[in-house]
């Protein structure tokens, strides 16, 4: 045991010194973001991180005129909304779907899993121009619907509950339906406790991923009050008078992706655990 | 009562896929079919649409542009996953040595950049590569001779490698998960074999890691080059729009203009097949790669 230790020292000196350098390097922007939200604008670029010398020139005028001059808090309120919706309903129905591929035997099946594997290698994409055309025509455009129904079910989610659910006992359904319970049921009580790690793991994933959508978003949405936070800050960017404020699309950022960074901690025993269960055994 | 509940029974599993069902019909399969008709047509705004047959895909062969977007794509590719694929796989193999203390702080700490959205990334990355000022050059100044005064959102020989740079901050630590849980799962008894048989390190990694760890390494790759292909935002935000000398355009970029800033929704359409070809080239390739693996 000893003798381990002492030929691990240096090298472990060494394994450590790497891994805190490359924390640094993926963290250090980050830290650079938060300053960057309270500098002015005279101290953006003339201070790496904060203006040692002059602490008391910090200033919250960025998210002052971020909150007041843009309609920043409207996109943010769009944004938790949309990806909570969109969240709740994926997560629902892509369980919903994955329970019925893991545990029942029914006819389609096996071609139903075709088709979502071929929908899994079709570039998304090629299907705007058409999507567009759908949305125009049924008046969509501009509307949450155009995003909320489209994305209502993930094949993606699917398939990780499938994965998930095969691991439900079939003697515990079996039980349960002696007991009365209806197959909806057995679902929502018995097969989705089951997978909670996995539940959380989604959660996390399809919300970040609508929180951070932006082509198609950017292709419906046209009215300025409903942009979600993406589109809005993307817009931001083009407008003359912020390049002279770049303070104020830093504390825009951060802004953004605070949110997100605490869902995540929030749910992080189940993610990593959820989301790498599939890949490594397939 | 008894009749009913059998009925729930048998009908559940179809009632339980039929979301899936109509919403493929209905916004997968429909407008797939769309995008074939509106290939075919030339359009500006949905419904002024004129049959044009394949002008669109003769045109598409000779237009310099989207072969620019191609070239910028492919290299885009090549270049990001020879570096984000070992940078993945050296950090998880630190991470997975038995010394390492605090190895979940690092975990999150490696992965935690891939919450930020693209645009997000691409807002930051703009002012972190800011010259001369920005922290980016302030770093190469001090460690390189290169100085700090390279433009990388002016100059378009730096324009993809800035969106790589930006690119790699996003997606190290993502693949790091991912080779980090295989290569917990690589039994440990055959490293003892190995060590049994005399092997060394190298001899270990690429003997028993490197089989151990193939499925997901070719996931990684495939989900990699499928992502890279459908590059968008983060070029599109970090220098609104092409970039110098068109050197940021990708082909997904060059379809929203077309489609969504210029109105041709047919030409469009017939960018986005083009972008079906290669997605599928590369997913059929995967598959023979994995049948010839499972026949091995």
């Amino acid at each position: 045991m000893s003798v381990s230790r002492k030929t691990s020292g240096p090298a472990s000196l060494l394994l450590h010194a790497a891994l805190v350098l490359v924390s640094l390097m993926l963290l250090t922007p980050f830290l650079w973001l938060i300053c960057a939200t309270f500098k002015s604008q005279a101290d953006m670029f003339d201070s790496v991180f904060l203006p040692w010398g002059h602490l008391d020139r910090l200033t919250t005028a960025n998210l002052r005129v971020l909150f007041t001059r843009e309609p920043f808090a409207r996109w943010l309120l769009n944004s938790l909304f949309l990806a909570s919706a969109s969240t709740a309903i994926v997560v629902l129905l892509s369980s919903l779907g994955g329970f019925a591929l893991a545990k029942y035997q029914f006819r389609g099946k096996p071609v139903l899993m075709l088709i979502m594997l071929a929908t899994m290698l079709v570039p998304h994409q090629v299907l705007l121009p058409g999507m567009y055309e759908i949305m125009f025509q049924i008046r969509w455009i501009d509307t949450y619907w155009a995003i909320l129904v489209p994305g209502a079910v993930s094949v993606f989610g699917m398939f990780l509950f499938k994965q998930a659910m095969q691991a439900v006992p079939d003697e515990l359904l079996q039980a349960g339906r002696v007991d009365g319970c209806t197959e909806f049921g057995l679902w929502w009580n018995v097969a989705l406790p089951i997978v909670r790690p996995m539940v959380g793991a989604f959660t996390l994933l399809s919300f970040t991923g609508t929180w951070n959508s932006f082509l198609w978003p950017q292709i419906v949405l046209q009215t300025e009050a409903k942009y979600h936070l993406p589109i809005g800050l993307a817009n931001m960017i083009g407008l003359p008078e912020y390049e002279t404020q770049l303070g104020v699309l830093m504390a825009g950022t951060l802004c953004s992706v605070l949110p997100v960074m605490l869902l995540f901690f929030a749910l992080q025993k189940d993610f990593i655990a959820g989301l790498t269960s599939g890949a490594v055994k397939g | 009562m008894n009749t009913l509940w059998r009925l729930q029974h048998r009908l559940a599993p179809y009632l339980f896929v039929l979301p899936f069902v109509v919403l493929f019909l209905c916004f997968m399969l429909v407008p797939l079919c769309r995008s074939v008709v509106l290939a075919l047509h030339k359009t500006s705004g949905p419904g002024a649409m004129q049959f044009v047959g394949l002008d669109n895909f003769e045109f598409v062969f000779q237009d310099d542009l989207f072969w620019r977007a191609v070239r910028n794509t492919l290299t885009y590719t090549v270049c990001f996953l020879s570096i984000q694929i070992p940078a993945s796989l050296g950090l998880a193999l630190l991470l997975n040595s038995r010394f390492v203390r605090g190895r979940d702080f690092f975990r999150y700490a490696f992965f935690s950049t891939h919450l930020v959205g693209n645009v997000f990334v691409a807002v930051l990355f703009m002012l972190l590569l800011a010259p001369r000022h920005g922290l980016i050059n302030r770093v190469i100044g001090a460690v390189t001779p290169f100085g700090t005064e390279l433009n990388w959102l002016g100059k378009p020989d730096l324009a993809l490698p800035a969106v790589i740079l930006a690119a790699l901050w996003l997606s190290v630590g993502f693949g790091m998960i991912y080779f980090l849980a295989a290569l917990q799962a690589v039994d440990q008894e055959l490293y003892e074999a190995a060590q049994v048989d005399g092997a060394g390190a190298m001899s270990k990694f690429w003997h028993v890691t490197l089989p151990g760890i193939r499925p997901v390494l070719l996931f990684l790759l495939l989900v990699g080059m499928i992502g890279s292909f459908q590059l968008f935002e983060l070029p599109y935000v970090l220098f609104q729009g092409p970039g110098p000398d068109n050197r940021a355009l990708t082909v997904v970029m060059y379809l929203f203009q077309q489609g969504f800033e210029t109105g041709d929704l047919g030409y469009a359409s017939a960018i986005g097949w083009m972008l079906v070809l290669m997605v599928l080239a590369v997913s059929i390739a995967q598959i023979r790669l994995t049948r010839a693996d499972r026949t091995d």
